[in-house]
């Protein structure tokens, strides 16, 4: 990746209306070919820094690069570099959808000659072809989404930006775009917002959290796990006498504790969560020492914290302390 | 300007494909047949001295100031509002091309209207078989004068939309825009107290910008290049300030 340059570069950017700050210093970069998950809870500037980066909405301070070109000074070959689809995806309602992509087709400078073909392509790719001819205010919420979705990739633009693309979608529609954005892997940039985070952790490389105009957590999944929660936490169901365990648990690892437990129901089991900074396996011997401490126990297991703990961690740690530096600043980085 | 044909394309085409173009037409056209058969009702009682396609072309104003504010209101309101001036923009189209696709559309559907009246006069000679009726000078002034001032109306509902998402508040304004332009100049120029010595400039501008009079003008087959820089003038700053306003949406959406 560091031989070839950014698709995206974003530095400082800064974006305020009427005095409200909807972005604040954003700083990242997305590597050429990568699938990057833009997460934030609702007004955290996702929106923003999107329309920012296509050159719709003028940053207020800052730079934003498409592919070395900085969107400030050449609005018009940034646009040719980007397919953008925007939140709430809208279409116009009285065009059939082979007519809407061919116009969007000539206002992206396709060529005449080669855009019946490549619609036909889109089409197909976006399994719309059976739609071609209808008209796109009478169709179906999934099928209007992949409209968006066939009209973004339309021009083969290195960069995709697509503001939550499978909303509103059922499982089966979402498990399509879900496909047919990881075909893109390798082609093209796509930086995607969405409020679904399984979503998101199985079709990108990367995740970008921002919260209140900030970047407060970036890196790999499994990275921003580590990172953000830093621990393994542990659920079982015991009977017996819980006061031995702290004595039991220090003989296993030191850093292993308590954090919840149940009151204990008939048969005499409560529920116990532990955590633990060590990251591996510590299953067995945890197992063993309760049974050596004659517990007994009929549930063990190592839960394994979603990207949705990472996200609600990163974003609540930023509410509570907004002013303090940034944990991504010391996150490894794309370069 | 290398997008601008592809966006008036594209304007034409959905004008052509939606209902309410075919109904506003045919409102259109029914009311200005009332109007016709109505002067043709008065020239066959008395006897008049002047030809029925000036007196035709003094009720101008009144299709004028519903009709290009329901023509206009929609081409840039209804997209800010859908959103889909957005996805516009983040194709490489400028703003200048968009809303000059959009004026040339509505321009051309304007002309398409009146021309169609022109089926009256058709009607009219083939019936009667009297050349007599068809007053060609008049005709082709009327019908030059409608063409253009019709560059200027069009090009202020154009601006009323550029200012509003909602369409009906850009009707309202068109229409106050245009009544003011009509009816309040002409009201204006006849008021005693614009006679006074120290006000003379005021009532020359006044006079200058009559649009009433520009039409008994051209009827009468005075083309005055000055009523033509009127008209092209107004134009282009009404479709300059569409554009900034556009653009000032932008920057502050």
């Amino acid at each position: 990746m560091p031989e070839s340059p950014p698709a995206i570069e974003v530095s400082h950017l800064v974006k305020t209306y009427a005095g409200v700050t909807a972005v604040n210093d954003i700083s990242f970069t997305v590597a050429r070919g990568e699938i990057i998950g833009f997460l934030g809870p609702n007004g955290a500037g996702k929106s923003t820094t999107m329309r920012i980066l296509t050159g719709y909405l003028p940053a207020t301070s800052g730079s934003v690069r498409i592919c070395e070109v900085p969107v400030a000074t050449q609005p018009d070959e940034v646009k040719r570099k980007i397919g953008y689809m925007p939140e709430n995806n809208p279409l116009p309602e009285d065009m059939r959808v082979s007519e809407y992509l061919y116009f969007r087709g000539r206002l992206k400078e396709i060529r005449r000659r080669l855009l019946g073909p490549r619609i036909d392509e889109v089409l197909e790719v976006c399994d719309l072809k059976r739609v071609r001819h209808r008209i796109i205010g009478q169709l179906s919420k999934g099928f209007r989404q992949r409209v968006g979705i066939a009209e973004a990739i339309l021009a083969e633009p290195p960069v995709i930006i697509m503001d939550e693309p499978t909303i509103g979608l059922d499982p089966h529609q979402i498990l399509i775009v879900r496909d047919l954005i990881a075909s893109l892997r390798g082609r093209m940039t796509v930086l995607i917002s969405s409020h679904i985070l399984p979503e998101i952790e199985m079709t990108c490389d990367r995740v970008l959290i921002i919260n209140q105009g900030r970047v407060v957590a970036q890196g790999t999944p499994a990275d921003l796990r580590r990172e953000i929660l830093g621990r393994s936490t542990y659920q079982l169901e015991v009977a017996g006498d819980v006061a031995v365990l702290p004595a039991a648990l220090a003989g296993i690892e030191p850093s292993l504790r308590v954090t919840a437990q149940g009151e204990p129901n008939g048969d005499g089991f409560r529920a116990l969560t532990l955590t633990t900074e060590r990251s591996d396996e510590l299953g067995e011997p945890l197992l063993r020492a309760l049974l050596a401490h004659n517990l007994r126990v009929r549930a063990l297991s190592r839960a394994h914290p979603t990207l949705e703990d990472v996200f609600l961690a990163a974003t609540r740690r930023s509410w509570d302390a907004v002013a303090a530096p940034k944990p991504a600043a010391k996150m490894p980085n794309a370069e | 300007m290398k997008h601008f044909l592809t966006l008036l394309s594209h304007e034409v085409r959905m004008l052509l494909v939606n209902p309410a173009t075919y109904i506003a037409a045919m409102l259109f056209l029914v009311f200005m047949g009332f109007i016709f058969t109505g002067i043709l009702d008065s020239y066959s009682k008395t006897p008049q001295d002047t030809s029925p396609a000036i007196v035709f072309f003094q009720f101008f104003w009144f299709p004028v100031v519903f009709m290009v504010p329901l023509l206009t209101m929609k081409c840039l309101a209804d997209e800010r509002r859908a959103g889909t001036l957005e996805t516009l923009f983040t194709t490489p189209v400028t703003t200048a091309e968009v809303v000059l696709g959009k004026y040339g559309a509505a321009y051309l559907f304007y002309l398409a209207l009146w021309g169609s009246t022109g089926g009256l006069f058709y009607i009219l000679r083939r019936f009667s078989g009297d050349a007599r009726f068809i007053d060609t000078g008049p005709l082709i002034g009327g019908y030059l004068f409608i063409a253009v001032s019709g560059l200027l109306f069009v090009a202020i509902g154009v601006l009323a939309s550029a200012l509003t998402r909602n369409q009906t508040v850009a009707a309202i304004l068109c229409f106050v825009a245009l009544v003011l332009l009509i009816g309040g100049v002409n009201y204006l120029s006849g008021v005693g107290w614009l006679e006074r010595d120290f006000l003379h400039h005021l009532k020359e501008a006044v006079d200058y910008a009559r649009v009433l009079a520009h039409r008994d003008d051209f009827t009468r087959g005075v083309v005055d290049a000055r009523q033509l820089l009127f008209y092209l003038s107004g134009t282009v700053l009404a479709l300059i300030f569409s554009i900034l306003g556009v653009e000032a949406k932008l920057l502050h959406s």
